[in-house]
């Protein structure tokens, strides 16, 4: 048992170095207002206002959290229901249909997806979180499918031979043989929602997006780095603490 | 036990399988042979309804498998791949248990299941049940495959092409191990192989299909000694009577041997010499130690009366010039051949003398 805890341990190294590095940074910025002044008024004196007053950074943190949370989680859902749904013998059918409409959909820019969804679904965090959803949901069905397909056949003889219900070969043989192929695909998926969700603030999402917008538009690079160097560290930290999720549930092969 | 009755498979046009009458009584090793695309697979997997037959019916113990959940049908009959498919995500333990788990078998009794096929395949439950089964050689993948498919105690095993993906000493290994559990277990089996040297050797009856088509079904003898047509005389081949050799093993022709330990004194050595100048074929003794594992043998032609015992010993390899007793009569014809000798020790694993076996026994049989 101690033997297993000190090579998980070792497993991760990587990612805990990676996260001893940035999440110290991520929430000393974060909390610590007057660092911004601090660190930029040397190169940036002519500044009136170095920190973004309308909210406090954590709130703004939390705004892009809650968006993302949501959208990556309906993604998740929907996407992997979807790709397990497309790799069935009831939804083969689909499945070139839903493989074609998902790689014409990797090819849209997000921005795009959320200028679009604007006239549909309004303004406000609403619409944001939709186009979220929608372009995040790519990545996983894409990845979940070619999971699902990469099992080898004969994997799938022996468990149907021994007497698997499709469910149970679902979920014993195909979804754990496939889960590191899936959760790159979720990785991807919610790491590119933390990057689009800064534009949902030109739609008056909040988030981290707003000192970005806010800054480009009255000339403030402080703001425009508070926003997105707080957003690029978050998204390294999700990516790091997902990539320990994985590396937990697929000890070794 | 198994029985297919006319039996037919289609593929749109084409016919795979073709009104089939195949019966499988229990405990019987039956082995499915023919050339490639002869249907043998399939009729396999119409046993367990991984496909099913387009007419006729197949029953098992007398009922219909119709009538069976498919895969409540699949949990009672083991089944092995040649590809194995073992689960690579999981232990080898949690691999041979998947069926037991599916049929729900306590935690206790599964766990010591697990060991003790592990140990009926020699395969060590201590170093092996955690292991994955990236980490094991192509021979320990399918003698867990195989161990994987007698978990829960079927009464009948499937098996399409066992050991088709393994180098040939490692078959013959697998083969001979599986041949003793077979005796042991007594299991009615459907065995799938387009090699008719294993057919021969392991199948207790063996129906050739040709063209989806039942035809000979009989036992290895028969089969080889009356093939049906010039189809199954082609089928078996010119070596027919070797193959029949390999049907036999060395214990069939086993004879006690001569033998002395090395601590014989010389006058009881003399007299054990003149004992054999009666008996025409033998000139020659086995030597022994005093854990009767043969050492060499030592020559009774040349001044048979003058030597002493060190000074005639004879030894040699014993991977050349020894047989066992589960070798196959083919295996020892070719160490006879090889050796250009007429009799051969046979030992067992701790090289200790078991007997001997005679050139002309078995160019008699």
């Amino acid at each position: 048992m101690k033997g297993k805890l000190v090579q998980s341990i070792r497993n991760l190294s990587t990612q805990i170095v990676l996260l001893a590095v940035t999440a110290p940074v991520f929430i000393l910025l974060a909390s610590w207002g007057e660092i911004w002044e601090l660190l930029l008024s040397p190169v940036l004196p002519d500044l009136q206002q170095y920190l973004y007053p309308r909210f406090g950074l954590w709130q703004l943190i939390w705004q892009h959290v809650v968006m993302v949370f949501i959208s990556s989680t309906l993604s998740v859902l929907v996407g992997v229901g979807l790709g397990m749904l497309a790799t069935r013998r009831v939804g083969r059918d689909f499945l070139p249909a839903l493989n074609g409409l998902v790689s014409i959909g990797q090819t849209f820019p997000p921005v795009a997806v959320l200028v679009l969804a604007v006239p549909v679904l309004g303004f406000g965090a609403g619409p944001t979180i939709a186009a979220l959803f929608l372009y995040g949901l790519l990545p996983i069905v894409r990845n979940t499918i070619s999971g699902l397909e990469s099992v080898k056949p004969e994997v799938r003889e022996a468990a149907t031979g021994m007497g698997m219900s499709e469910v149970q070969t679902l979920r014993w043989v195909e979804m754990p043989l496939s889960f590191p192929v899936i959760m790159a695909g979720v990785k991807t998926s919610v790491i590119i929602n933390i990057g689009t969700a800064t534009i949902g603030a030109t739609i008056g999402a909040g988030g981290l997006g707003a000192p970005i917008v806010t800054g480009l538009a009255s000339d403030n690079i402080a703001y425009i780095l508070q926003g997105s160097v707080i957003a690029a560290l978050f998204a390294i930290i999700v990516d790091t603490l997902l990539e320990m999720v994985e590396r937990i549930f697929v000890s070794r092969r | 036990m198994i029985r297919l009755q006319a039996v037919s498979k289609s593929y749109g046009t084409i016919e795979a399988v073709t009104q089939l009458d195949l019966t499988v009584d229990e405990g019987e090793l039956c082995c499915l042979i023919g050339p490639s695309g002869c249907g043998k697979s399939t009729v396999l997997k119409m046993i367990n309804r991984m496909v099913e037959p387009t007419s006729g019916v197949i029953t098992i113990g007398g009922r219909n498998i119709r009538e069976m959940v498919p895969e409540q049908l699949r949990r009672g009959i083991g089944y092995v791949i040649q590809s194995i498919g073992l689960f690579p995500h999981m232990t080898v333990r949690d691999n041979i248990l998947v069926v037991p788990r599916l049929l729900k078998w306590e935690d206790d009794k599964a766990a010591a299941r697990a060991a003790e096929l592990l140990d009926l395949f020699e395969l060590s439950p201590a170093q092996f049940s955690g292991k994955y089964p990236g980490e094991l050689s192509g021979g320990q993948a399918q003698r867990v495959g195989v161990a994987r498919a007698l978990a829960a105690d079927p009464k009948i095993v499937l098996m399409d092409e066992p050991f088709g993906a393994l180098d040939p000493i490692n078959r013959e290994h697998l083969q001979n191990q599986f041949l003793a559990i077979q005796r042991e277990l007594r299991k009615t089996i459907v065995f799938v192989t387009h090699d008719i040297d294993e057919a021969v050797r392991l199948g207790s009856k063996v129906a050739l299909l040709r063209q989806g088509r039942l035809v000979q079904y009989a036992t290895p003898e028969q089969l080889l000694s009356s093939p049906a047509d010039s189809f199954v005389k082609k089928f078996v081949g010119l070596d027919r009577a070797l193959k029949r050799l390999s049907r036999l093993s060395t214990q069939d022709y086993l004879r006690p041997a001569a033998a002395v330990t090395m601590s014989i004194p010389p006058e009881e050595l003399r007299r054990q010499f003149q004992l054999l100048d009666e008996s025409q074929c033998a000139r020659y003794l086995w030597v022994i130690d005093e854990k009767c594992r043969l050492m060499g043998w030592i020559d009774a032609t040349n001044g048979a009366s003058s030597v002493t015992l060190k000074e005639g010993l004879v030894e040699f390899d014993p991977a050349e010039m020894t047989v066992k007793e589960n070798y196959s009569l083919k295996h020892a014809l070719s160490m006879f051949v090889q050796q250009g000798v007429v009799c051969l020790p046979v030992v067992d694993d701790q090289r200790v003398l078991r007997g001997e076996i005679r050139l002309a026994d078995v160019l008699q049989s």
